[in-house]
């Protein structure tokens, strides 16, 4: 088992390797001809107005808090998944409750409106 | 680990990265040409025979053009994406096995040669990790790339690739549960020995599956982070030449990887778990063939999906991910627990 993770880091390194390589031959092969402004950023052709990092909804934030909540109950899903076959059976009830336990933070986060998009 | 086996793992390693790019290749080329038939054009057919030296055209194109790095770009991050983006891309192929495992000898010694890189027994949480972290390429080169488009498209991106990888977290578990299982070549010999491949046990499941595999690949009708009428290119905006020809690669092997993914879990991977009940087990190079003819019917599946239906909208993107699929996979999940239950003993 150990030895995987050994064939894995050197696929690692070797996939590394490909962008790398990639990137330096198109800087040895591509032209550099910079101006101000091929440089400036696009929008729409026109001349960039403000600041790029603008106010964006507030929505993204909440998806991204209810997300870090069911992954990690998700996670817990997956040695359950792996022995439930060699379990006795209450462990399909606590499975349940846990799942049920889930489904109420859904339905809450629905009714709640965190999941609208606004 | 001696030389020859570490040789023999760095050959493999080269032989996924060269199948890999090959396959990137001739998968835009696919794309293209299947695209213009169901559109009733030719699509590329000037470069070699049928325009099958189009990919390696593009290629040396995408070389010699110009890199250009747009002012006030967080310079660091913005060569680092495209680079995330790649690796993490080929790695998550690691664990796909692609044939039955075979004995060769060399210089005396007998020796097994399994087509497959890392044999993990959590195999299957591998893979779910590494194409989870895909997110931080886009994320990271939106944000890097002092552009409004790009900010936004990074942004959409993180929160459609999370809502969509949770459906199909659940929705794999249900495979683990009846395999019983993490690792890939436990969940094909189980299909085996049953003689059923996955798909016909959970139905639910896979459906669930292959909707989230294409938003985890970003593929119409799921393609917000660079909807060309929104966004202009999203997250890759200001990449141009090899930087973006990267994130471009990142997204057709990880069609490729999901594609492997949905073959191994559901279609039985490189056998034929109906036919071999009859034919008994098949050669190694029929395995490889068995398992491409899977990818690449998956890999057509998902032109001929974006050819077909048009993009969603944000919302109801979201709400699709959060309030149907969601749902549907813990249901299917209590569902197919309860009858292991019932039926295991």
């Amino acid at each position: 088992m150990g030895e995987n993770w050994a064939f894995v880091a050197i696929l690692t390194v070797i996939a590394l390797t490909i962008p790398i390589l990639g990137i330096l031959a198109a800087m040895v092969l591509a032209p550099k001809r910079p101006g101000t402004i091929k440089n400036s950023t696009y929008e729409c052709g026109l001349e960039t107005v403000g600041d790029a990092w603008v106010q964006f909804k507030v929505q993204y934030y909440l998806y991204a808090l209810i997300f870090v909540l069911f992954d990690v109950e998700t996670v817990f899903l997956y040695p359950w998944a792996v022995a439930y076959q060699s379990l006795p059976l209450l462990a399909l009830f606590e499975m349940i409750i846990f799942l049920l336990i889930l489904g109420i933070g859904l339905v809450y986060a629905w009714r709640k409106g965190a999941l609208e998009w606004i | 680990m001696d030389a020859i086996e570490l040789g023999i793992v760095a050959l493999k390693c080269l032989v996924i990265v060269a199948v890999l790019l090959t396959g990137f290749a001739y998968t835009t080329f696919l794309e293209r040409k299947v695209i213009a038939r169901m559109q009733q054009r030719l699509g590329p057919n000037r470069a070699g025979p049928f325009g099958l030296l189009q990919p390696a055209a593009d290629g040396v194109k995408l070389i010699f053009k110009e890199n250009i790095t747009p002012v006030g770009v967080d310079r660091f991050v913005y060569f680092l994406a495209p680079i995330v983006s790649m690796v993490v891309a080929i790695m998550a192929f690691a664990v796909m096995p692609v044939a039955d495992p075979i004995t060769v000898t060399i210089g005396g010694q007998v020796r097994e040669i399994r087509f497959q890189l890392a044999d993990f027994n959590v195999a299957l949480l591998y893979v779910l990790g590494i194409t989870s972290l895909a997110v931080y390429g886009l994320v990271l080169a939106g944000w890097a790339s002092n552009n409004k488009f790009a900010l936004i498209g990074g942004l959409r991106s993180a929160a459609q690739m999370v809502s969509y990888e949770l459906a199909m977290g659940v929705a794999l578990v249900s495979v683990v549960l009846v395999v019983g299982s993490l690792s890939m070549n436990d969940i094909v010999d189980w299909q085996v020995a049953k003689g059923l491949p996955l798909i016909v046990l959970q139905p639910v499941a896979f459906g669930i599956y292959a909707i989230t595999a294409i938003a985890e690949t970003n593929r119409a009708p799921f393609d917000f982070p660079e909807a060309e009428q929104e966004l202009v290119a999203g997250y890759h905006t200001e990449y141009t030449g090899m930087r973006f020809a990267l994130f471009f690669m990142a997204e057709y092997i990880n069609m490729i990887t999901v594609s492997g993914l949905a073959a191994t879990l559901f279609l039985g991977g490189h056998h034929l778990p109906f036919v071999e009940r009859f034919t008994g087990n098949l050669p190694w190079f029929v395995d490889i063939g068995v398992f491409l003819a899977k990818v690449i019917l998956a890999l057509f599946l998902f032109i001929w999906i974006r050819a077909t239906i048009p993009r969603l909208r944000y919302d109801r993107l979201m709400a699709f991910g959060w309030k149907v699929l969601l749902p549907i996979s813990l249901a299917n999940l209590a569902l197919t627990a309860v009858v292991i239950a019932f039926l295991a003993r």
